[in-house]
């Protein structure tokens, strides 16, 4: 477990150097303006709708960071060759998956933290409350959901020709099934057969990423979700998460290196 | 079977498939079969595409063998234990350019479960053999072809590796570059280390090497000790290994013999 380890600790330390954090510190800003602004606004209705805004730009940004980071991960490593020193060493390939997606979850997760501190702080300065438990709970989820992005990730990294088209499409799958995941049973009932059951067998067979958006506790401030179920959906991402790396771990070990 | 070899290959063949259909394999090593004991440097020559580094990229578990076998240690190459003991330094240096030369051993040296002070110690003794101690917390981008190459022999030895294996280490560095490289390999041939080197610096290997192999079209022409080849073919070694693959000069050789490949040839065609 150590050199996953070290290979994760490799991917945050990369994320570090080359800069992406002020990427992130940069959004981090733009949303506290936004968060400040609401200032200008009068009524519940206006701060909760500013609220549910930077919500949403955190949720993009983060999805945005945890696919980009993930998908150039594998294709840099064969591009500058930086793959070969690395596999001469004791470690399998497997190990190199597991560190590269344990890197780019954790980075991910750092980031998680940041935004959400920051919007906490900002909510809590200008409504003199914060929800403690449900702000916990939406990053805690958020972060579960991004374990299976960034796990789909890597396996597109795999598949697809090049980084750009990786994001591309899990962008595009990340976004369905955010927008549309939870009606495709729906639809699936006013379709003849056989699209029924395709579409009954995509909805059941997709990880259904909208279960963890819980931004709507935080912004209309109820109460939080039971544990249990909080406890449920991360055992859910975590077996999507593992079933997408193993599925790349299996992957990368049928392709040769050059 | 040699019972001190440490470097075992058996058989070996490896074919590359085409991508086109139609097309057939293109069989990169020939039934290959080489030994290297502990303690040898061995010297693995060949012209561009005779199979060196796939040999090389098959004892790394890079690409599997087609048929036949290569051990490590007497353990199978496809295992990733074999590569415990090793150290390697690729053709080119490719590493971490946001890493600093500390950082990069640190990260090796954590892929070898090594930590704490063990580890410290490991990274300072790279760092001396190599003379990049000075500039050891500068970034990688900022380091000269001949800084990566020695940074890349640092990260090579950085689990004090039985087995060295140099995929032609002085490759497109300056003289002095070249000696630095030469005088590290002659510092491990003392220190009992087992080098495996290829390159197409025959005096280099000359100088260094206990023992030589030739491949061509894949396949081992000669091996043995230089002086042995030497005085079998009672030539040096730049005109056996000319001869051995089946070089044919297309210039005739200049007026009263030119040094180098043309006095080479001149020789070959007496």
């Amino acid at each position: 477990m150590s050199k996953v380890w070290a290979l994760a600790g490799l991917v945050v330390w990369e994320l570090y150097r080359r800069k992406d954090f002020y990427v992130l510190f940069v959004l981090t800003a733009l949303i506290t303006v936004l968060m400040g602004s609401a200032g200008l606004l009068h009524g519940v209705r206006a701060v909760r709708y500013v609220e549910e805004l930077c919500l949403l730009l955190i949720w993009i940004s983060a999805l945005v960071i945890a696919v980009t980071t993930t998908a150039r991960q594998l294709p840099a490593e064969r591009e500058h060759r930086t793959l070969f020193p690395l596999l001469a060493k004791p470690v399998t390939r497997t190990e190199v998956i597991l560190g590269k997606a344990l890197g780019c979850w954790v980075a991910t997760g750092l980031c998680l933290v940041v935004f959400y501190l920051f919007f906490g702080l900002v909510s809590a300065v200008r409504e003199q409350a914060w929800p403690l438990a449900s702000s916990l709970q939406a990053l805690w989820l958020h972060w579960w959901m991004l374990a299976v992005v960034v796990a789909m990730s890597l396996l597109g990294s795999l598949l697809f020709a090049t980084p750009a088209a990786n994001a591309t499409v899990q962008f595009l799958v990340a976004g369905g099934i955010l927008l549309v995941g939870r009606h495709l049973n729906t639809v699936a009932l006013g379709l003849p057969e056989p699209g029924q059951t395709l579409i009954y067998g995509l909805y059941f067979a997709i990880p259904h990423l909208e279960l963890f958006d819980v931004r709507d506790l935080i912004v209309h401030d109820w109460a939080p979700v039971p544990w249990w179920a909080c406890a449920a959906a991360t055992l859910y991402a975590a077996a999507y998460a593992a079933a997408f790396l193993v599925l790349a771990a299996v992957t990368f070990r049928r392709q040769p290196l050059q | 079977m040699r019972t001190d070899s440490i470097l075992r290959i058996e058989e070996l063949r490896v074919e590359y498939r085409s991508r086109e259909l139609r097309q057939p394999a293109r069989v990169a090593v020939r039934g290959l079969n080489l030994e290297v004991a502990a303690g040898e440097v061995f010297g693995f020559l060949g012209p561009n595409g005779a199979g060196k580094t796939t040999t090389i990229n098959v004892l790394l578990g890079f690409v599997p063998p087609t048929s036949g076998a290569a051990y490590l240690f007497g353990v199978d190459v496809r295992r990733p234990i074999a590569r415990q003991r090793i150290g390697y330094l690729p053709e080119q240096t490719y590493y971490y350019r946001f890493l600093s030369a500390e950082e990069l051993l640190r990260f090796y040296g954590r892929l070898f479960q090594l930590a704490g002070g063990e580890l410290d110690r490991r990274v300072v003794a790279a760092l001396r053999l190599v003379d990049l101690e000075p500039v050891r917390r500068r970034p990688l981008r900022t380091y000269s072809k001949g800084m990566l190459q020695r940074i890349g022999l640092a990260q090579a030895l950085i689990n004090d590796p039985d087995l060295l294996i140099l995929d032609e280490p002085t490759s497109g560095l300056d003289p002095v570059g070249r000696m630095k490289v030469r005088e590290i390999i002659q510092r491990l041939k003392h220190e009992g280390k087992t080098v495996f080197f290829s390159s197409h610096e025959l005096g280099e290997v000359e100088t260094v090497c206990d023992r030589v192999g030739i491949l061509c079209g894949g396949e081992l022409k000669a091996a043995g000790r230089v002086t042995d080849l030497v005085r079998e073919h009672q030539a040096n070694l730049e005109q056996v290994f000319l001869r051995l693959i089946g070089y044919t000069p297309a210039l005739p050789p200049a007026e009263g013999g030119v040094p180098g490949v043309g006095g080479a040839a001149a020789e070959i065609r007496r």
